[in-house]
């Protein structure tokens, strides 16, 4: 063997080396991709939060057992969220006994001002079961991940700022898992047949 | 004697109620008129310091609303909502445009005049002023009445059974 010849081995086996590397990397960010693919279709997830009329730390399992209705919203919001939030509660006035398998929840996506002092006895204008939740910063995050929910400020021409963000009401069956989720296009009474229609 | 100082003082105040009369007409007169009707505003629910009002508004010659204020709130802006692939977004607007002739309705999921730093509450069966800047027409002023804190029109707490094709007005 010349010399030539080891090194043009050498220059092999680690060309080979590389491929190996390469196919590896590439494989893992497609399995990465994928995994990520997946879990984008995922809507709901663990959350802790802090409920705005008794001040307690709860989590997804403080409800277990029960229909999860989810809107994340915000008290500075003048039109869009008194909206949803009014044509809930007239389609839980619809359900009967059903309501009581019901934890309608408001989160709010601006922990900023909402904090618990603010967001007391706002919910519960609309229906005495409407439980408000606020959070610190991360905990907010943290469920707005979890719900794919979409919240920015944006700043307004006095200082101020108003928020952007995805207005849907989600429904969450008693085992945490997504049912089905209802727009501003969905109306009291399909709300009702829907939930109904869910509710054993 | 008397008599006469009473008719002055008669003359006096017809004077004075005739150029008040004429001063008012010259004023909304001189430009293009509005009709302002059904006022509205939603109760405001919990601590809010914010809340919404909703008028209809006629320009027969066509106008801009420009601007608003009440003296129930710090602030009155106007504000349109509008709906993008689920996210609802706020923006404040110079103007609110009104075609001639046309009635523009300010309701839920479209344009309303957002009011700021309320000073106390809005609660349902009372009702407000508010003074409402047109580009041409000058100022109107209006009287808002209140209704519960989901009324999605004009009728206050009754408005549910429109729902269906109010809808939460997301065609903003």
């Amino acid at each position: 063997m010349s010399r030539a010849n080891n090194f043009q081995i050498g220059g092999l086996v680690a060309l080979a080396g590389l491929l190996l590397v390469g196919i590896l990397l590439a494989g893992g960010l497609v399995w990465d991709r994928y995994q990520g693919a997946s879990s984008t279709t995922k809507i709901g997830g663990p959350f802790e939060l802090v409920d705005a009329q008794t001040g307690q730390t709860v989590t997804d399992q403080s409800y277990k057992g029960k229909w999860l209705l989810i809107y994340f919203g915000y008290t500075h919001c003048p039109d869009a969220c008194p909206t949803a939030l009014n044509d809930l509660s007239l389609a839980l006035d619809k359900l009967g006994d059903k309501r009581r398998e019901m934890a309608p929840l408001f989160i709010t996506i601006d922990p900023d001002r909402d904090t618990a002092d603010v967001m007391k006895d706002y919910a519960a204008s609309f229906a005495p079961d409407i439980v408000g939740l606020t959070g610190s910063a991360e905990q907010i995050t943290k469920a707005e991940k979890e719900f794919r929910v979409y919240a920015a400020k944006h700043p307004t021409k006095d200082g101020g700022y108003d928020m952007d963000h995805s207005s849907v009401i989600y429904v969450m069956d008693p085992a945490g898992h997504f049912v089905t989720n209802f727009t501003h296009e969905t109306d009291p009474d399909q709300m009702a047949a829907k939930l109904m229609s869910l509710a054993s | 004697m008397q008599f006469r100082r009473f008719l002055f003082s008669g003359l006096a105040a017809l004077i004075a109620v005739g150029g008040a009369a004429v001063a008012q007409q010259a004023q909304p007169a001189a430009a293009a008129k509005v009709e302002v009707t059904q006022a509205w505003a939603r109760a405001t629910p919990g601590k809010s310091t914010i809340g919404a009002a909703y008028v209809t508004v006629t320009a027969p010659a066509g106008d801009k609303l420009i601007g608003a204020s009440t003296p129930v709130a710090g602030k009155a802006q106007l504000h349109q909502h509008t709906m993008e692939n689920g996210v609802m977004k706020m923006r404040q607007v110079d103007a609110v445009p009104l075609p001639a002739g046309q009635a523009v309705t300010l309701s839920p999921g479209g344009y309303h005049i957002m009011l700021m730093d309320l000073k106390a509450p809005l609660v349902a069966g009372q009702s407000f002023p508010l003074t409402l800047t047109f580009e041409k027409a000058g100022t109107v002023e209006t009287k808002v009445m209140v209704g519960g804190v989901g009324a999605s029109g004009p009728g206050g707490t009754m408005a549910p059974m429109d729902m269906g094709h109010m809808n939460m007005g997301s065609k903003g």
